[in-house]
This record gives structure tokens, C-alpha cells and sequence, in this order.
């Protein structure tokens, strides 16, 4: 907890409360056991305080059950990341208290329930421990029954008395979450949670206090990445989507699947991935623009659908949430190693546009900007999302609906001649005439995979191919040049450039926050825009010694990750390496740093923050 | 706030999806098969889906359809090369995966028609699966399956529906798999229109596409189309004119009991032609149009944003 400010101790042995400016709470326990439920009462409630957060979980791929952990951390000024180490850990077993306690801080408190956890000496020392019989005392809280359901609300009310939390608020979220159901379910949770604030905790030496956050202006939202992009889709007037169920993409079709109706729009279900990529792209020859995605596996069975696309110049969205691969890997953890099968996936040339979000608010906004890019340039769009921002949940302001909401209906006006696929202007760009529309020429266009001429129809022409292969890049060559180039995050001069793309931006700003602050000369650029890159970057690192690309994925055969890769093939900067991992986990600010400090320490330099 | 450009469109466009506007007092001419036709097709001569190309031209004289209102999706097949032969709006898509695609279509424009043109190693073979999909969703369109027996556009390899015994380059010694019988396949997978005619017989030809367009939902037909080519002689017993007999379907079959359907699709070639089965059940089309109905009853007089707005305010 940073920041902490003692304050007096409350007479008569109560304790002390201190001011705190934000916390990394973890919750370790089973996946039935609704941890997530209580990091996302947290996470709202933060929400509505004003305050930021971000949450970090993880879920075990197999059916149901097994270990899981959910951490939140909430703070009054700006959280970039869940956290390197908790400060308080919350355990209902053995293992969790075991697998855990490595990611407390020294001095963190150790909550633990007694009914199931036998603490370890040697561990006393280190870690203040508070054991609570929070399983028998939820029974007892809720009324007689032999089972320990509404342990997690319980722990909820130990934390909210903790962390001194705004009762009534909670109450409220309490009661929306089970509102509806059977009202003895409301009755029972809210005891759970009474039971768990009024327990009087013994040896708690301490509770603290969230200092006042900076009042913004407007209200927040809280989500997670997969519901900010699904909503973000919407907005963007995509009212046509086609999908087949994959971990950790499936709760964006589910939620389509639920939400379009209301709008007039229809998501269908495939029985394969192929036919999703098939359906959402006749969906959008129609004049609909559709939406398909899935994840890595996924992705590879689209790529035909997606080379189809660029050659007809159909304009479509395509999501991947990226998670562990190759092949069905690990579908419950974090990779960005499918930035090649994003940007080159497929066969021939087939340049399409490649972005990814950098948090959980600009998911909702990358899906608007990746509509009225497909729009504007007919192209397939893919959206990189992956694992780790797709299920975690952030704060953020929330959008203005009214001026963002957009109508992408067709126009079906006639037209007096139209040519799909003309050659005659500078960019390559075509706006497109769906069908239902007359062209009173008596001339209608074929969209085709084939090679083709201005009207779509087949050709061999050595010419013609050459053109179009050169029309088909212009357009996204046109797109580059609108691209703004991005901040640096930093001065735009010194030693270290951190260079990075997708769900990484947090980590990578909080570890110049920190290296800067311990005297160390680093930057970061954050990269959204991966296919085409803006242009530009080049003078960017023109102004650092070292340039670090920080991702999640191999090194590869040649010592770089992918988009190491592919900014040294663009760039022919050997100043540009790499720093990547593949454990599957978010990257933690101090191993960021200590990777900067081994790169560093070959060239002799050396990192003072770490 | 994020970095993402966020512009609005630069058109404003039409609220809703409507046909085409006419000039008011403009009558339109139906089409002539001048005005339909468009690229001579590359087919090689005597070909039998020169014939199927012909009768779809002429359905659209005859049911004065126009240019706008359908659209002819097709895969990868000598057969599948049918869109760049029609004056029309038209696909030509990867191979096996026409269908799917004609769904997308169908399913977000019902004022379109939509017709799906293609061969049997799209429809059988590498998208054996989305014919069973669409046909058990039911979805609104027409798919003519030229069947020939052969992969006729890659020069004579086995296809799904070559007979056993036939001779190709990829079974030299004559085809060792059981073939796929299209009819049963359609019936067993839930197609709610299931015909079967041959390129040989016009008349005929016309009158199944009359009624796969006129059924409600997903009308099936196999159309035998000889290859001339690389399977030549393939469908002689179903021709009179080269010594074969074309039988209809009894008059007595009932279209409706998919028993007796799936009887006579198993007669000996050259079987039935006619109608096999028909069975007006709703389409998916209707049922998700039902689904958007009673959805958008909740939120009757909100704007897209405003109802967005209602989903905001519950993660607050």
C-alpha cells in the first residue's frame, strides 16, 4: 500500500486506521468458490467511488473447479496495472495459502480461513497473519445450513470493514447481482456480508482508508475488455456478426448474441469457423459490415476467408483474443503470438489492418476505429485482443453514446455506373455499391477471388495483376499516412526506449514511471496501429541509445518477438531488440525492468531502479 | 481517453434497408436474356450447365426479377463460374463455403433473393458440412447443385458423387469409396425442399427452380450436368434421347413423408426426378426476425444509443 500515512490509534485498542492511496488485494481460492464475484463488487464499487482499478485473474481451463486466484487493485490516482505484489492476500485453502504467499509483500497481511488452512510458522514472521473461521462463521452468519455457499460474500464484508468501504454502495451492488432471483438470495448474501463486517477481528492491527480520489468529470463504467469490445462494436453500428465458440473470444459472441436483437441485428452461430468468417463476410457483401473472431486455433482456420477479403476488397472485422499457443496451447493464459498470423496470415500478398488495444477502455474505442477504417478502405480489419485484457476489469470514463453511436446502414440509391474494383484513382480506395442497389448502366459488379479486371470479372493479364496487387497495397499505404504517430510516454530523448503493443502498456508505463523515478533514463511508445505501422517511428528512436520491444511471446529462431521482427524489417535498426517472455503471464513491472537491466549490464550500463 | 480516431461516417446513410427506389411513373420492362446475359461462359462445348444457365435466365424473364433484387453466390467448380455469366449482383467465393456466405446474405438483406450455383465437390465434398447446416437451419435461398460426377475444373480427379469403379487420375484402377447419395444426404440433414432433374430435360429444369424459389426456405435441387469431358455418357440412362428413361416421381408420393422421400431416393440410377420432399416449417430467417421483433418490443421509441446507454448504466 503506498503512500501510507499513520494515523493515531483509536482509544480503547481498536486499531489504527491509516490512509492508504490504493491496494492490491488478491483473492485465492477455487474457481466454484465466486472469487470473481467478489473482485468485480470490488472492481464496481471502485467504479462508482471514483476511483481507478484494474483486476488480474486466472481461471483454470479445465471444467469446473480447481485453483483460481482474482486480484484487484484500487487506487485513488492512476492504477496502470493489477499489481506486482498484493498487499493483502485473501486465502480459503491450504494451496491457496501456500501457492500465494510468494506474492505478498513482506509485511502483507495474510487473511486465511482456519476451517481449511494450517498457517506455517516459519511464515509468521514475514507476513502478519489473520486467521478467521470464515467457512463456519458463514454458515453461521446465513442460518443453519451445512453448506459454506456465500463464504465469498462473507470475505467481502471482512474486506469492505478492512478497507473501511462504502457500506451502503456495497449493499446496492450486493443486491443488484442477486436481485431478481429468489429473494431469500438477496436475504442470505446481504447476512453473509453483515456477518463478515461486524466480525470483530482480534489481532487486526490496522485498517485503513482510501485517501479522497481527484473528482472527475462524469461518471465511470466498469468492465472487462471482451464486454468493452462487444459494446464497442455496437456503437460502431455493427449490427451483423457470425462466430463459433472458442476461450477466450466466446464472451464477445455471446454477448452479441444477446444484445444485437435489441438493435435489429442478428448473431448466428456456426458450425465451424470457416463458415463464420464465410457468413460474416457475405454479411458485409450485403452491405451489413459483420463481425467474426475467435481465438489462435481459430484464427488459422479463417485465414482463407481472410485472403478472399482482401482480394475482393470486402470490409469486415475480425477479433482475436489472443491466449497461449501454438495449436490449443494454453486457452486460459496470456500470448501476443499471433501478431504474424494477424498481420500475414493467409496466402498471396494480402495486406489487411492489423490494431490492438492497449487497455480496456480503448477496446471500445479500437472497435469503432476499426469499423470506419474497413468501411473506408474495404479491407478486413483484425482487432488483437488478448487473454489478459480481455477478463480483466477497468474503470473508465464513460463514453458520450450519443455523439459516438453510429448508423452504418446502406445506401441503396441507384447509381448510373459503378466499377468495384477501379483502377483510376490515386489510393485505391472505392467506395462500395452493395446489392439491392440499380446501376442504370445495366453493368453490375462481381466480387471475386479470383484476379480480376475493374468490373470483378476473371483475367489472366500480367498487367492487371500487377495493378490490382498494387491497388490492394496503395489503399493501406494511404491509411499509414493518416496514421497519428504515437506519444512517447516520457521524454522524447534519453537511453531506453521501451517499445510495445496490445494489453502491455500498463506495465510498461508504471516500469518508466518507477526506472525514472530511481534516476534512470527510459521512454516508452505504446503501438496500436501494427498493420500498416504509422509512419515516423523511425525518428522517434532515432532519439534513444536502445530500443526494447517488451511482448509476451518467443524470442524466435533469430533471437526477436514478432513485432521485433517486424520493426527491424522495416526499419534496419539493429539498436531495435527484443524482450519478451512466454510464461503465459501479464508482464510484471520489476521483470520488465530486470530484463532492461540485463540487456543493459552486456553493454556495461546499469539500471539504478532495479 | 483512448488514442483511437473515432470519426463519423462521411455519408449519412438511409435509415433501414429498402429495394431500390423507381422513378415513380416508370414501369420497368422485364429483362431480356440479352440484358441478364454477361461474359460468354468458359465452359467447354456440350457442357450441361450451359443449359442450367440458360433457364436461369430464363426464370428471371419469366418472374420479371431484376438486376438488384437477387443475387447469385457461388464457390470454386467448373459450375461455380455461373456469377460472372449473370448481369446481376454476384459472388464468386473460396471453395466449399458458397453457402455460408449466401446466409450472411440472406439472412441480413430479405429483400434480396438469393441464389446459390454449384457444383458436387462444394456442395458434398469440401463443404459437406455447411450443406448440412444450412440445410438444417433452413435457411431462405435457392442451391442448384449441378452434380457431373467428376472434378471436371482440376481434370478428371474422384469426386464425392463418382460411382464405384469409375476411372479417374486419383483412382486409376476405378473409384474404391462408397458415393454420397445428395438426395438422402438433403432429407437426412433437414432441407425442407428437395428436388432432383437434369440438365437434358429444360422444362423441367425450370419448373424445380420455379418451386426451390417459390418454397420458403432452403430449396435444394441436384441438377445432373454431364461432363462432357471427363465424364462423358455419365447420365445416358436418364435421357431419352440417348436410349435412357426419364421418370417423375410418382404421382402418388406424398412430398410431405420423408420415408417415402428417402425411398426414392434410393432407387437404382436413374432414379426419380421431381420433387422428393417439401415441408413448410419456419426458416431461421423468420425465427430470428422473431427474435429481433419481441427484443425491440422492450426498447420501442429509444434510439441505438439510448439503449446502449440502459446497458451502460448497469456496469456503473
Amino acid at each position: 500500500m503506498s503512500d501510507t500515512m499513520a494515523t493515531a490509534p483509536s482509544p480503547g485498542g481498536a486499531p489504527k486506521v491509516s490512509s492508504v492511496n490504493e491496494a492490491v488485494i488478491r483473492i485465492a481460492g477455487n474457481s466454484q468458490d465466486g472469487i470473481q464475484a467478489i473482485g468485480g463488487f470490488l472492481a464496481r464499487l471502485a467504479g462508482r467511488s471514483e476511483q481507478e482499478v484494474m483486476t488480474f485473474m486466472t481461471i483454470p481451463s479445465t471444467i469446473s473447479g480447481g485453483p483460481s486466484i482474482f486480484q484487484v487493485r484500487i487506487g485513488s490516482g492512476e492504477v496502470l496495472t493489477a499489481g506486482d505484489e498484493a498487499d493483502v492476500l485473501l486465502a480459503f485453502y491450504q494451496h491457496s495459502y501456500e501457492d500465494h504467499i510468494g506474492s505478498l509483500k513482506k509485511n502483507g497481511i495474510v487473511l486465511y480461513d482456519t476451517d481449511h488452512v494450517e498457517p506455517k510458522p516459519e511464515w509468521q514472521k514475514d507476513y502478519h497473519h489473520v486467521g478467521i473461521p470464515i467457512s463456519s462463521l458463514t454458515i453461521e452468519a446465513i442460518g443453519g445450513t451445512a453448506k459454506d455457499k456465500g463464504k465469498n460474500i462473507y470475505a467481502l464484508g471482512l474486506i469492505a470493514r478492512m478497507f473501511d468501504l462504502n457500506v451502503t454502495r456495497l449493499e446496492k451492488l450486493i443486491a443488484e447481482r442477486f436481485g431478481g432471483k429468489d429473494e431469500s438470495i438477496v436475504k442470505n448474501a446481504l447476512a453473509a456480508f453483515h456477518g463478515g463486517y461486524s466480525h470483530n477481528v482480534s489481532n487486526l492491527l490496522e485498517t485503513f482508508r482510501f485517501s479522497e480520489s481527484q473528482k472527475r468529470e462524469g461518471h465511470q463504467v466498469v468492465m472487462n475488455g471482451n464486454e468493452a469490445l462487444g459494446h464497442g462494436l455496437i456503437a460502431a453500428g455493427i449490427r451483423f456478426g457470425a462466430g463459433y465458440p472458442i476461450t477466450p473470444w466466446s464472451d464477445i459472441m455471446e454477448l452479441l448474441r444477446r444484445e444485437l436483437p435489441k438493435y435489429g441485428g442478428t448473431f448466428v452461430q456456426c458450425e465451424d469457423e470457416i463458415a463464420s468468417i464465410s457468413m460474416a463476410l457475405g454479411a458485409s457483401y450485403a452491405g451489413r459490415l459483420a463481425v467474426t473472431g475467435s481465438s489462435g486455433p481459430g484464427i488459422s482456420l479463417k485465414s482463407e476467408g481472410i485472403s478472399w477479403a482482401v482480394m475482393a476488397e470486402m470490409p469486415l472485422i475480425i477479433v482475436d483474443v489472443q491466449r497461449g499457443g501454438p495449436s490449443t496451447g494454453m486457452p486460459t493464459s496470456v500470448e501476443q503470438s499471433d501478431l504474424y498470423i494477424a498481420c500475414f496470415g493467409g496466402h498471396g500478398d494480402a495486406p489487411r489492418v492489423v490494431i490492438a488495444p492497449a487497455n480496456v477502455e480503448d477496446c471500445f474505442y479500437t472497435a469503432i476505429e476499426a469499423v470506419n477504417i474497413a468501411r473506408k478502405y474495404n479491407v478486413p480489419v483484425l482487432i488483437l485482443s488478448d487473454q489478459a485484457i480481455a477478463t480483466r476489469i477497468e474503470a473508465f470514463l464513460e463514453p458520450n453514446l450519443e455523439k459516438v453511436c453510429q448508423n452504418i446502414s446502406p445506401d441503396l440509391s441507384p447509381v448510373p455506373d459503378f466499377k468495384p474494383y477501379d483502377l483510376s484513382t490515386p489510393d485505391g480506395i472505392v467506395p462500395r455499391v452493395v446489392p439491392g442497389t440499380r446501376v442504370n448502366s445495366g453493368k453490375y459488379p462481381i466480387a471475386t477471388g479470383l484476379e480480376h479486371d475493374e468490373m470483378g470479372h476473371p483475367t489472366a493479364s500480367p498487367k492487371l495483376h500487377m495493378q490490382m496487387t498494387a491497388k490492394r497495397r496503395k489503399k493501406l499505404q494511404a491509411l499509414a499516412a493518416t496514421l497519428p504517430v504515437p506519444k512517447i510516454y516520457g521524454p522524447p530523448e534519453g537511453n531506453v526506449l521501451l517499445v510495445g503493443w496490445g494489453s502491455t502498456r500498463g506495465p510498461i508505463c508504471e516500469a518508466v514511471d518507477r526506472a525514472r523515478a530511481g534516476g534512470d533514463s527510459i521512454s516508452s511508445l505504446h503501438l496500436r496501429h501494427l498493420n500498416p505501422l504509422p509512419n515516423g517511428l523511425d525518428d522517434i528512436f532515432s532519439g534513444f541509445h536502445h530500443v526494447f520491444v517488451v511482448e509476451m511471446n518467443d524470442e524466435g529462431l533469430y533471437g526477436q518477438g514478432q513485432l521485433a521482427t517486424l520493426l527491424r524489417g522495416r526499419y534496419a535498426d539493429a539498436r531495435i531488440r527484443s524482450i519478451s517472455k512466454t510464461d503465459g503471464l501479464t508482464w510484471k513491472v520489476k521483470e520488465i525492468l530486470a530484463a532492461v537491466k540485463t540487456k543493459l549490464s552486456s553493454n556495461g550500463e546499469v539500471v539504478k531502479a532495479v | 481517453m483512448s488514442e483511437a480516431i473515432v470519426e463519423l461516417p462521411e455519408r449519412v446513410p438511409q435509415s433501414g434497408i429498402a429495394a431500390a427506389p423507381v422513378a415513380p411513373g416508370v414501369e420497368r420492362k422485364g429483362l431480356t436474356k440479352k440484358e441478364i446475359a454477361a461474359d460468354h461462359p468458359t465452359w467447354c462445348p456440350g457442357c450441361g450447365d450451359f443449359s442450367v444457365l440458360a433457364l436461369y435466365f430464363k426464370l428471371i424473364e419469366k418472374r420479371k426479377i431484376w438486376h438488384e433484387n437477387i443475387t447469385t453466390v457461388a464457390g470454386i467448380g467448373c459450375s461455380s463460374r455461373f456469377p460472372y455469366f449473370v448481369q446481376a449482383h454476384g459472388v464468386h467465393y473460396i471453395h466449399g463455403r458458397a453457402l455460408p456466405f449466401a446466409t450472411g446474405v440472406s439472412l441480413s438483406r430479405p429483400d434480396l433473393h438469393v441464389f446459390v450455383f454449384g457444383g458436387d465437390g462444394d456442395a458434398f465434398s469440401i463443404g459437406g458440412n455447411h450443406f448440412n447446416h444450412t440445410a438444417r437451419k433452413n435457411v431462405k435461398m435457392t442451391y442448384v447443385v449441378m452434380d457431373n460426377w467428376v472434378y471436371g475444373l482440376t481434370k478428371k480427379q474422384t469426386s464425392p458423387t463418382s460411382p464405384l469403379g469409375f476411372k479417374s487420375k486419383t483412382d486409376q484402377w476405378g473409384a474404391v469409396d462408397y458415393p454420397i447419395n445428395p438426395m438422402k444426404q438433403a432429407i437426412s440433414a433437414g432441407a425442407t425442399f428437395v428436388a432432383r432433374t437434369t440438365s437434358t430435360n429444360p422444362n423441367h429444369v425450370l419448373a424445380m427452380m420455379e418451386a426451390a424459389m417459390d418454397h420458403d426456405g432452403f430449396g435444394f435441387i441436384e441438377c445432373l450436368s454431364e461432363c462432357v469431358e471427363f465424364y462423358e455418357g455419365a447420365f445416358d440412362a436418364a435421357n431419352p434421347r440417348k436410349g435412357g428413361v426419364f421418370r417423375e416421381v410418382p404421382k402418388d408420393h406424398d412430398v410431405t413423408d420423408e420415408l417415402s422421400a428417402y425411398k426414392l431416393a434410393g432407387a437404382d440410377f436413374p432414379g426419380y426426378f421431381g420433387i422428393f420432399y417439401k415441408n413448410l416449417k419456419p426458416t431461421k430467417n423468420a425465427k430470428e426476425a422473431e427474435i429481433i421483433k419481441s427484443y425491440q418490443g422492450k426498447v420501442t421509441g429509444l434510439k441505438d444509443w439510448q439503449i446502449l446507454q440502459k446497458s451502460f448504466d448497469r456496469m456503473k
